[in-house]
Order: structure tokens, then sequence, then C-alpha cells
């Protein structure tokens, strides 16, 4: 077993969590290709969106797998980039938006 | 990127027998199972069909140098088949009445003889005729123009590798002014009644610009049919998703660039068992320039010929070809990752 939390050989293993729940994980592993699958949106920006989704949720295991899988469905580096600060902004939107409710509780109780 | 070919930079991977003795190293050394184990494993045997695709090398000569390029093809490789050897092969094609004849190179186009050759094979009446061009070859060179006029006047099968449909991804791996190049030789074919719903078909390659496996070939023939008709007005008939397989410059790349045993794994956790059955060395041979038998291309460049006594076009026996054993190594599992890779695109 690694010694540190993340290890990249691990994501090869992700199929193997249906080992310890099989039906739950064959049902999660289903749902999960069918979410990936040509449908009202192209693959390539699925995969676009997965790779925003993997930054801020800052998973390294998604972040690999995203970042091969947008290449391979012909994004381009600048989309790649561009998909990275959608996710950043947002995640610093919702920091900041929050200041509202700072100025909000600020505004009442200040005299 | 490199202008010369492996061999001309004398590279160690220039010898098979180095590339060989890598595919054979870690990580197949115990990580992982040789391509022979995985078929064990799964029950399966790899056993020649009926020869549909005689595929003939005509040499391996050519005006580009690709990146991945598993021929290490370029302007400075001056092997290049006989006319001695070409007539064997017109004999083999008109005894056996082989349905599908497939020329390759290098630059098929390249070869002093290939009209010739053409011209000979269409007469005997092939069913299907390729060849397959580079495009930038069409323009190369004023004695090139008419190819288009020549391809179409003996209904020849063209097959041409656009690795994307846009400028940048192209030149990165076939060398700068290449994506240019073939929109004018794509338009020039067009233009003779190439790629249409008419009886001259044209079909583009795809093979992935680095160390991952391709996309799904629908989705991609979409993406590049919209975008090369919007953006270009060219039409074609159908796209093939090639898989990069770890031999040659593209196995140079690999290891240069630290990709080689992660690449591998990558093939190996795709192995797909539905892909085996519909693996190109089953119902092809690949002749090369100097008249020996492979069961492949990749094979013939990684130079291990057929497993027979009848290894060479003098020695032609179609009965023998039948019942031989399919030589195979770890780059076969290029051939068996996802949806399959053959010379026409994906097989499962």
């Amino acid at each position: 077993m690694s010694k540190n939390y993340y290890d990249s050989d691990d994501l090869k293993k992700f199929g193997n969590i249906t080992e310890w729940s099989p039906e739950i994980g064959d049902n999660f592993f289903k749902y999960y290709n069918s979410v990936f699958e040509k449908g009202a949106l192209p693959v390539k920006e699925k995969a676009l969106i997965a790779l925003s989704v993997a930054h801020v949720v800052q998973c390294p295991y998604c972040i690999e797998a995203y970042t091969e899988e947008s290449i391979k469905n012909g994004a381009e580096k600048d989309e790649m980039m561009e998909a990275v600060h959608v996710g950043a902004a947002i995640k610093a939107g919702s920091a900041l938006v929050h200041g509202v409710q700072m100025m909000n509780k600020g505004n009442k109780i200040i005299m | 990127m490199a202008t010369k070919s492996l061999k001309a930079r004398k590279s160690q991977l220039s010898d098979t027998q180095r590339q060989l003795v890598i595919l054979n190293e870690k990580p197949f050394n115990g990580t992982l199972p040789t391509f022979k184990a995985k078929l064990d494993l799964h029950n399966l045997d790899l056993k020649p069909k009926n020869l549909e695709i005689f595929q003939i090398n005509l040499g391996y000569m050519c005006n580009q140098v690709c990146a991945h390029c598993h021929v290490d093809a370029g302007p400075d490789r001056k092997e290049m088949m006989s006319k001695e050897n070409l007539e064997k092969c017109l004999d083999i094609i008109k005894k056996h009445k082989i349905k599908s004849v497939d020329l390759t190179g290098g630059a098929p186009e390249m070869h002093p003889l290939f009209r010739w050759f053409v011209e000979k094979a269409s007469a005997i009446g092939i069913e299907d005729f390729i060849v397959r061009s580079n495009l930038t070859i069409i323009v190369a060179n004023k004695k090139y123009y008419d190819l288009p006029d020549f391809f179409a006047k003996h209904n020849l099968h063209i097959i041409s590798s656009l690795p994307f449909y846009k400028k940048e991804k192209t030149d990165r791996q076939r060398g700068k002014g290449v994506f240019d190049d073939s929109i004018k030789a794509l338009k020039m074919l067009n233009k003779v009644g190439y790629g249409g719903a008419g009886k001259l078909k044209l079909d583009l390659v795809y093979n992935p610009g680095g160390a991952f496996l391709p996309a799904d070939q629908q989705n991609l023939e979409l993406d590049f049919k919209t975008s090369l008709k919007e953006e270009y007005n060219i039409d074609f008939n159908n796209l093939f998703t090639i898989t990069n397989l770890p031999i040659s410059r593209f196995l140079d790349f690999l290891i240069a660039s630290e990709n080689y045993e992660e690449y591998m794994h990558t093939l190996v956790n795709a192995f797909n068992p539905a892909a085996v059955e519909n693996v190109m060395c089953t119902n092809t041979l690949s002749v090369r320039w100097d008249g020996y038998l492979y069961d492949c291309d990749f094979n013939q460049m990684l130079d291990i010929k057929v497993d027979s006594k009848c290894n060479h076009i003098d020695l032609f026996d179609y009965d023998n070809m039948k019942d031989r054993n399919i030589v195979i190594n770890q780059h076969c599992y290029g051939c068996t990752a996802g949806a399959g890779s053959s010379c026409q695109g994906t097989i499962a």
C-alpha cells in the first residue's frame, strides 16, 4: 500500500469499488457511463464540464482522467483552460457572494 | 519536430530488435500480462480467415516526416519495391482473385512505377483498390497535380490521413504546412468526384496526437464532417480512427516523453476481447518492398515475418498462408484496445 493519500495508480483500480458492494457499484458505473455518452450535449462538452468540476472539487484522479478525455475528444488547450477558469470563477464567486451576507449583517448591527 | 527518419538519425530504435527487446521488458516482465497471456486468459486464439486484403508496401520514401509514423518513413528512406516484385504481386492478385488491394508506403505515389502498377492491377478487376495517400503529395510537385484525375480514372479508393480538422494539431503531428496542403488536396479530390455519394470513395484516418486512445469513431466523424464542411466545403465518406501502436517513431516519442509504461497500461486495461476476432491480421497479408510477407504492416515494421517457410512472394502459397500461426507481441494490444483498431478503423 502506498504511503501517500493519493496514488495515481489507484485511478486504475476505480472499477474495483464494486467488489465490496457489487450492486450499488454496478449501478453507479452504469449511471456514470450513461452520463458521459453523447446526448443533448456533445461528448467533448461533457468532458470539459467534468474537467472544470474536477478542478473545483480538487480531485487529482478526475483532473488526470478528464484532461485526457478532453484532449481525446478534440478539445484545444485554450478551451480546457477556459473550462478551468469557469470553475475557478464560480468557486471564487460563490465565496465572494457571501460578502452580501456579511454586508447585510454588518449593516444591521453597525450604528 | 524531427525532419529525418530514426534510421537517418542513427537512433537505436531504428533497430527492430531493440524495439522488440523494449516491448518485452518492463512492464511486461511481471506487472502486465503479455499479449499471449491475455489471449489465453480469455481463451482466445488468432487464426487467419480468408485472405481479403493484400497490402503492398511500395517503399518507405515519403515527402513527410510525421512524428508518430510507425514506418519511420521520410524523404531519406530509399527502400523501394522492384519491378520484378511488383509483377509477382500482380500474379498473386490475379491468380487468387484478391478482393482488396491496399497500396501503402511511405507515399506510394512517389514510387516511379506507381502509375504503371495501378494500370496493370486495375485491369485485373479488383473489387476494392485502395491507395493510402498522405494528401500533401498531390500538391508537392507539378508532376503529381493530376493524381486526383488518375485516381478517379482507375476508381481507386483513397484513404488519407488527416489527424485533425484544425491546423495546429495536424501540423504538430505531421509537419508545418501539412494542414493547408491537405485541405488543397482534399478540394482537388472533391472536384473530380471523390467523397460524395458517387462511387469514388474518400475516407480519412484520424490517429491521436499523443499518448491516448482515439475517441469514439462515430462522434469524431461527425465533428470532422461538420467542421470540414462548414469551414472548407469539403466532403468525405468515412472517418477511420486508428490507435497509435508503440513502435518506431511513436515508441520513440513514448520513451522520450516518459509515457511508455503508462501508455502500455492504458492499452492493456482497455483490452477488448470482442475486438480480437476482427483484427486485421486475420484477413490481411502485408508485403514488404523486398517481397517478404508479414501478418500486418506493424509486424512488417518490426520485421516479424509470417511464421512459414513460404514467407516471401517468390514462395507464395495461399493454403499455407491460411494455415499459418499469426505472430504476436506486445504491440498487438494496440489493435485490441477499446473499440479496436485496424487500417479500416474500429473493429468492435
